[in-house]
């Protein structure tokens, strides 16, 4: 069990992670979710022990190990470029950790077996990594990583050099080697369709501080605050400020949707909703469904959907509609609001009533 | 703009190609509509990159002609052909203003001070780099010169094209959504030629009027987006397009029925299959319905990724995917049916055409 | 990679610090000891206070040596940057070229100081000089023994070639690091080979361009061994730079005091220029 306790960073008066307390339990799956600079690799680093928090502590199974190197903690790392040794054959690759701990050759042997077959790296095992694809790169530093079998892997945005597809295939294979080893593995990532497709949990970041942390799904459909929701949402998440004032939400004068039961509970005044753009449609699907009129923008079109960039009472939306819809722009329609999934938030941007599952 | 002819191009980074193998980029032989938006998609190594380097003419090709407007520019340096191009990594001076860096294109080309001085504050305008204008470029984050960057492609509008190479690989996620629509509303407005390379699909079919397949130095497919999805020539286009991709399935075909494994399915056509070939069945997961009718099938897991849930099921022996809405129940004795309008027949990887 | 606290690394660079007070140090004092005070020999010392820095400093030949040192800098400083900059630029970035090119460019830093001057004394005297009895046959009289401008041309021309290579070396490093992305982008901005030149390639060399001027710079005001067997600091006086003057006076005239107080001053200079070099350069490139 890995645990921050009260852990902060600051670099030359400058915070790079506020206060932060967290506990990752062993054969955890945790993502780090949160754009450029919110601090993921910070965080990792602090873990690592790469570098020590200027308050705080860590520790590891019910011991104390903030001042203790790198080298003396069990750590493996991955991180977004390839790092393998350049002058070693892949199989040397994954063997190193191994042999710096001194492990017997027939051990060596089987665990960088077993590993490359995970991996599928078998047939590469006598190369060298400069004669690999990138994606057969990054698949030996996760091999070097797996037999390291240190008691925290930490892999920062390691598809991020990737192609697409090559990306959708690891991730895929990821969630199956973190189920098997009972490490905890910390992995960051920018992009939260990653984080849904890892699972596990998810602590969504944002200039430094963790705004939420839980299994991953539920941080996506009840986030705590208005920052949260934004970092996990992609495309982004449609919002308006509103007043709630009985069976409705007004914007100015004119009643604009009606207060779905998930929400008939908050106290009237001003806040502000939100909800995905894929609970945006053309027609209403459901009787909770409510109509709105807004302006469109450009649509963008992906072969089996739409997304349909439209302006509702100043606020930009994004509507993702199944089908191909190249609404010309500048027109006025109706969309139709899935209102069981609409997400309040207060004036402290805090969430009200977290959306129904 | 201009109308791109690619002539029999064909391009080798060795001396002396031989074999067909020895060409990064096979036969290319196009014609490029003036004003469209293309986009060149696929894995790192397909030639794409190359592609766009020898329309630009920072490459020359082995063989072949290039035009624009008819007019043979092959022999022509990149300066002389007048194209803008976007680069994978933000390019920008670094001891200029952000001001001066949007200015430097056309000061080169002597174009008159008010006119330079009226372009730039349209684009810096356009991009939202308002605040930054008088500040030196250096000091500003990967997404904002990234932005200087496109800016500089965009503040011509003499230009007979604009390329973009992977452009948006550093930007944060939301920060593509933003920059994609806007590509999107200037080449509405401006009616710009724009050729995009990339391996993200979802960045190629939302930017483009026609994509552009590559797969190994070749052109596998060129389409609209609905094409691609529904229709994937290749079953390498059925793969890549898509997330997660289209299941392909071996099968045989009997009259206007495939049978794949102890499945029959019937077909709306009678295909028309050569002897001998390797047949596949393609279905995209969205064209499966899960329900408590139909074929039987086996699931062995469900990710549930917020907006839908992605089941990984064994279908006839085989792992297939399905994609269920978000409110989709998943039945405890599921069953599955194909949807005829979204079946595809492949023989040895390429689509046999149903209409007969 | 960022390191973690571990105050063992002091005792990691505890040898350094010995040697550099053995080597620097220490002999730095028995300087600052000399220029205090007066001595006969027989270790017998009188306390001289400023005295000899005073002399030092109203002597007029102290002055004309400090001048010579300057001009002579600001004529090797206008000549190698610039020269080495434009060689740098036509140097070949790939290919078999580059090794050729580096290896030759180096020869001369790897041949010792003295050598130079020889070879340089030999290649221009006017009896068996290549250089020298070229410039007579072509009705050219080269006497750089009798013709104090013939001297300093021989010593800024030896210098140009014992030392421009390293200024090459040093931006051509800078050079290659420039991504082909940033020239590709350059031509299709249409920009002339001046505006890459100034836009792209000046500011990445900027940082290296400064080693260049200050190692230059500082070598160049220390000259001395190259005159000293070229020229000897003469005729007359005039290669005469403040290092052959200083070691005139303490090895030839046997004025230590002076000497010393001289050496200090001559150090201070140095210490001086090279800061406000330093400082000028390193603000000129953050804030423009």
């Amino acid at each position: 069990m890995l645990e921050l306790r009260a852990v902060e960073r600051v670099v030359g008066g400058e915070v790079h992670i506020e206060a932060t307390s967290l506990v990752l339990e062993h054969g955890s799956l945790n993502v780090l979710l949160g754009p450029t600079l919110s601090g993921k690799t910070s965080l990792m680093r602090l873990m690592a022990g790469l570098d020590r928090p200027s308050a705080g502590s860590i520790w590891f199974d019910g011991k104390d190990v903030t001042g203790v190197r790198v080298q003396d903690r069990s750590v493996a790392m991955v991180y977004q470029q390839f790092i393998n040794y350049p002058a070693m054959t892949v199989y040397e690759n994954i063997a190193s950790p191994l042999r710096v701990r001194g492990a017997d050759p027939a051990a060596i042997d089987r665990e960088v077996k077993r590993a490359a077959e995970l991996l599928r790296l078998t047939p590469y095992l006598q190369r060298t990594p400069l004669n690999l694809s990138g994606g057969q790169q990054q698949r030996t530093a996760l091999a070097r990583a797996i037999v390291k079998n240190a008691s925290l892997v930490l892999l920062d945005e390691p598809l991020a050099n990737l192609d697409y597809k090559l990306r959708e295939e690891l991730r895929a294979e990821l969630p199956k080697l973190f189920a098997e080893a009972g490490t905890i593995f910390v992995y960051a990532t920018t992009e939260p369709h990653e984080a849904l497709l890892l699972g596990g949990n998810t602590a969504t970041l944002s200039q430094g501080r963790i705004t939420q942390f839980g299994p991953t799904i539920d941080v996506y459909r009840r986030p705590a605050d208005l920052v949260t929701a934004k970092t996990f949402a992609d495309p982004p998440l449609n919002t308006v400020p509103v007043v709630k004032s009985g069976s409705h939400f007004r914007i100015g004068d004119r009643p604009a949707l009606p207060v779905p039961a998930h929400l008939a509970g908050i106290a009237d005044g001003p806040c502000t909703i939100a909800f995905h753009p894929h609970n945006l449609a053309l027609q209403g699907q459901h009787p909770a469904s409510a109509s709105l009129s807004v302006r469109t923008a450009t649509s963008e079109i992906t072969g089996s959907e739409s997304f349909v960039h439209v302006e509702f009472e100043g606020s930009r939306w994004v509507m993702l509609a199944p089908g191909i819809h190249d609404i010309e722009a500048d027109t006025t329609i109706a969309v139709h609001v899935d209102t069981r999934r609409i997400i309040a938030f207060g004036a402290d941007g805090r969430s009200i009533a977290g959306a129904a599952a | 703009m201009a109308r791109i002819t690619l002539e029999h191009i064909r391009h080798a980074y060795g001396l002396r190609p031989s074999r067909p193998n020895d060409y990064a980029l096979k036969e290319v032989h196009h014609e490029w509509k003036d004003g469209g938006a293309y986009a060149l998609l696929g894995p790192s190594g397909c030639g794409k990159t190359t592609l766009l380097n020898i329309i630009s003419g920072l490459q020359h090709p082995s063989e072949g002609r290039i035009l624009f407007n008819g007019r043979d520019v092959t022999e022509l340096s990149t300066q002389q052909r007048n194209i803008a191009q976007v680069f994978q990594f933000p390019v920008i001076y670094d001891t200029m203003t952000v001001y001066d860096n949007l200015a430097f294109p056309l000061r080169n080309r002597g174009v008159p001070e008010a006119e330079v001085d009226r372009r730039v504050r349209d684009i810096i305008e356009m991009t939202g780099l308002g605040d930054w204008a008088k500040k030196k470029a250096r000091g500003l984050t990967a997404d904002q010169k990234q932005k200087i960057s496109l800016g500089r492609g965009l503040v011509r509008n003499d230009v007979n094209a604009i390329l973009f190479d992977e452009p948006l690989t550093v930007i944060d996620p939301h920060m593509k959504w933003v920059l994609r629509s806007q590509l999107k509303q200037l080449h509405r407005q401006f009616g710009y030629t724009m050729v995009y390379v990339t391996h993200d699909q979802t960045e190629a079919l939302t930017f483009a009027d026609k994509v552009v397949v590559m797969y190994e130095g070749e052109i596998v497919q060129i389409g609209t987006p609905a094409e691609l999805f529904e229709r994937p020539k290749h079953t390498f286009v059925g793969y890549f397009i898509g997330s997660p991709g289209m299941n392909v399935l071996p099968a045989d075909v009997d009259g206007s029925t495939v049978k794949v494994g102890n499945e029959t399915i019937a077909l709306d056509h009678k295909p028309r299959v050569a002897l001998g070939a390797s047949i596949e069945l393609g279905i995209r997961p969205e064209f499966i319905a899960l329900g408590r009718q139909g074929m039987s099938v086996s699931i062995r897991k469900v990710e549930d990724i917020g907006r839908q849930k992605i089941v990984r099921a064994e279908f006839a022996g085989k792992p297939i995917a399905i994609v269920v809405p978000e409110d989709g129940e998943i039945p405890a004795e599921a069953k599955v049916r194909f949807d005829p309008a979204g079946i595809n027949l492949y023989a040895d990887s390429w689509r046999v055409e149903l209409g007969a | 990679m960022e390191k973690t606290w571990n105050n063992k690394a002091w005792f990691m660079v505890l040898p350094v610090l010995v040697l550099v007070a053995i080597s620097a140090v220490i002999p730095l004092m028995t300087v600052v000891n000399y220029s205090v005070q007066d001595t006969f020999g027989n270790n017998e010392f009188f306390w001289a206070g400023t005295e000899w820095f005073a002399q030092v400093l109203e002597s007029g030949r102290f002055w004309d040596s400090l001048a010579r040192n300057l001009a002579f800098s600001a004529v090797i400083l206008a000549i190698e940057i610039p020269l080495g900059i434009f060689i740098a630029l036509n140097m070949p970035k790939s290919g078999w070229g580059v090794p050729v090119c580096l290896v030759l460019m180096a020869l001369p830093l790897l041949i010792p100081w003295n050598v130079v001057g020889t070879i340089w004394q030999l290649l221009c005297r006017a009896d068996i000089g290549l250089i020298g009895y070229g410039l007579a046959r072509l009705g050219i009289p080269f006497n750089y023994a009798a013709d104090p401008v013939h001297a300093w041309i021989t010593v800024v021309v030896m210098d140009v070639w014992h030392w421009t290579s390293l200024v090459v070396l040093l931006c051509y490093a800078g050079l290659v690091s420039i991504p082909d992305a940033y020239y590709q982008a350059a031509k299709i901005d249409g920009a002339s080979r001046w505006a890459i030149f100034r836009y792209i390639q000046l500011p990445k060399m900027n940082r290296v361009l400064l080693i260049a001027v200050l190692l230059r710079f500082m070598d160049s005001f220390m000259i001395y061994t190259e005159p000293f067997v070229v020229t000897g600091g003469g005729p007359g006086s005039s290669t005469t730079f403040l290092s052959i003057d200083l070691v005139k006076m303490a090895v030839g005239q046997f004025d230590l005091g002076p000497a010393a107080a001289m050496s200090i001053i001559y150090f201070l200079i140095i210490l001086l220029l090279s800061w406000v070099f330093y400082t000028v350069m390193t603000n000129y490139g953050s804030e423009k």
